[in-house]
Formats: C-alpha cells, structure tokens, sequence
C-alpha cells in the first residue's frame, strides 16, 4: 500500500491525506490541492484508506471513520 | 480435421479508449480511472538497469515539470518487478541526482503490455519496445509512437506533440509539419464550394483554398 506501511503507519502521502480528511476535505480534488499530491495519487490512495477501514466514501466524498480519526491523532 | 484456434488482439487505435486497467506500480496500486481528467502520457521502455532506457528515464524526469505545466502526468511501464522498479530509480538518483518522480507500472503478467500492443515479438518476445501513448482528459488515445529497442525516444517531440494536441481542441485547428507554439496554425480546409471561396476572402494566409494558415 501506498498510504499504509506494512507496520500499519501512515506514510508521508497517507499522513498528508488523513490530515485533509480531518480538517473537513472531502473531495479528492480539494485534498489534492491542499496536500499538493497529484490527483491520481489522492485518488488510489483514498482508495486504499477504505480498503483499510480507515475512510469511508459516499456517492465520491470522503470521510474518516473511528480508526482513521484514532490513527491521526 | 483439426480445428485451429487463432486469438486476435485488437490494438488500441487512436481516437478509441484508453483500454482500462489497474496495475501495481512505484506508487502503489493505479487505475487508468485515476488520471481521468488529466492528460497522460504511457510510456513503456525494455527492461530496467539497462543504459537506453536509463537515459530516457533522466530524459524523462527533465521534461515532467514542463509536462505539469500543460496538466499532463507520466507512467511508465515494463515487464520487470516493482521490486526491480524501485532499486533501479534509487540508483539513477544515487548516480546521477535525478530523482524519478512518476509512478512505473510493474507488469510482470503482461496484462497491461498485451492491452496495449507492447510487446513486438520481431523485436523481443519478452520485452516491451519502447512505445508512448498519450492519452487525453477523457482517456481518449490521441498519439501513438513505437520506437525500436536500440533507439531513445525525443523528449522535444514528446512535449511538441501535446502542445499540438492541446492547441488542436483549444482553438479547433490543425499544426502544419514541423510546427512549434508561436507558429502559424492550419485553418481547417473547407468542405462545399461555397465555403472554399469565402474563405480566400477571410484575411487568412492562404497558398490555396485548402492550406490556408493563421495565428492560434
């Protein structure tokens, strides 16, 4: 996983996309903007939040669950 | 008698669909679906650590700002693992201090090689030649080039051929040979009579009523 290291931490670009989605960020294309990651990239990786439980979309938004709000902080 | 089974694979063709895939990649799991919006420039080279591709790797990484500027992203792709992928750009950084800055596709099962027509068994029946499709916003093919194993590719040509593409859908002309931003561009040609002689009246520059020529 891109986000997800395999000890369960949040690489730099997951960090970056778990912060956004905290803020209140719940378009791919705001949290590319505001992270500065390509949207291809904001795009696989909130695919891969989900996968992970740690976000859950609706109809293409965003939004943390428990265990993602947990794993930021 | 014995029945012969042939499969045919459909190539991709220009002004058709990017064929659709999801593959591993230098930058996690990709899905052509990801780069809707953008345009995107698929790239495939021979093999990883061998000297051409590494000089088109640098060749490449050198034009991806000026590719950013024109919101086109790159990836890359060979039969080789992401493993391999990933050893190989820290190198090229460590070697050089060129940092690699877009994702490489892993296509160790061929699948997205054979979707795309990258592997010329006349070349190598193993490895992919080194071909460049550039895909549009809608993920519509616009150009596709094929260049032989031994041959590095034009990065300038790269970077002309999208600035000819996103001149074309902007102002809905075409780029005589050889045309660069700034030049003249091809007004295009009239389809009745009536609208070929209007158009020798309509302050273009014309050597005839079918090349006639203005500023985008």
């Amino acid at each position: 996983m891109a986000c997800i290291s395999p000890d369960g931490k949040p690489t730099e670009s997951g960090t970056k996309m778990l912060r956004a989605l905290k803020s209140g960020l719940r378009a791919p294309e705001e949290i590319a903007k505001s992270s500065g990651l390509p949207l291809f990239r904001v795009r696989s990786g909130l695919r891969e939040l989900v996968q992970a439980s740690l976000a859950i979309e609706k109809d293409g938004r965003y939004e943390l669950t428990e265990n993602g709000a947990k794993l930021i902080g | 008698m014995e029945e012969v089974k042939e499969q045919v694979i459909s190539l991709p063709r220009l002004g058709e669909p990017a064929p659709t895939f999801e593959a591993i990649t230098t930058h996690g799991m990709l899905k052509l679906g990801d780069f809707k919006g953008s345009w995107l420039i698929l790239f495939s080279h021979p093999a990883d650590f061998t000297p051409v591709c590494t000089t088109e790797f640098i060749a490449f990484a050198e034009i991806y700002p000026e590719l950013q500027k024109r919101g086109v992203e790159l990836l890359g792709l060979s039969v080789d693992s992401v493993s391999s992928h990933i050893a190989w750009v820290r190198n090229i950084e460590e070697k050089t201090g060129i940092k690699i800055p877009f994702p490489i596709i892993a296509d160790l099962s061929k699948e997205v090689s054979l979707a795309y027509g990258m592997i010329h068994p006349g070349q190598s029946k193993t490895e992919t030649v080194r071909c460049v499709f550039v895909i549009d916003p809608n993920q519509i093919i616009r150009t596709i080039l094929y260049y032989p194993l031994t041959t590095g590719r034009n990065m300038d040509e790269i970077v002309r051929i999208v600035d000819a593409l996103q001149t074309r859908d902007k102002y809905t002309v075409a780029t005589p040979a050889n045309w660069r931003p700034g030049d003249m561009v091809i007004v295009p040609a009239p389809n009745t009579q009536e609208m070929a002689e209007e158009r020798l009246k309509q302050g273009y520059e014309c050597v005839d009523w079918y090349l006639c020529k203005k500023k985008p």
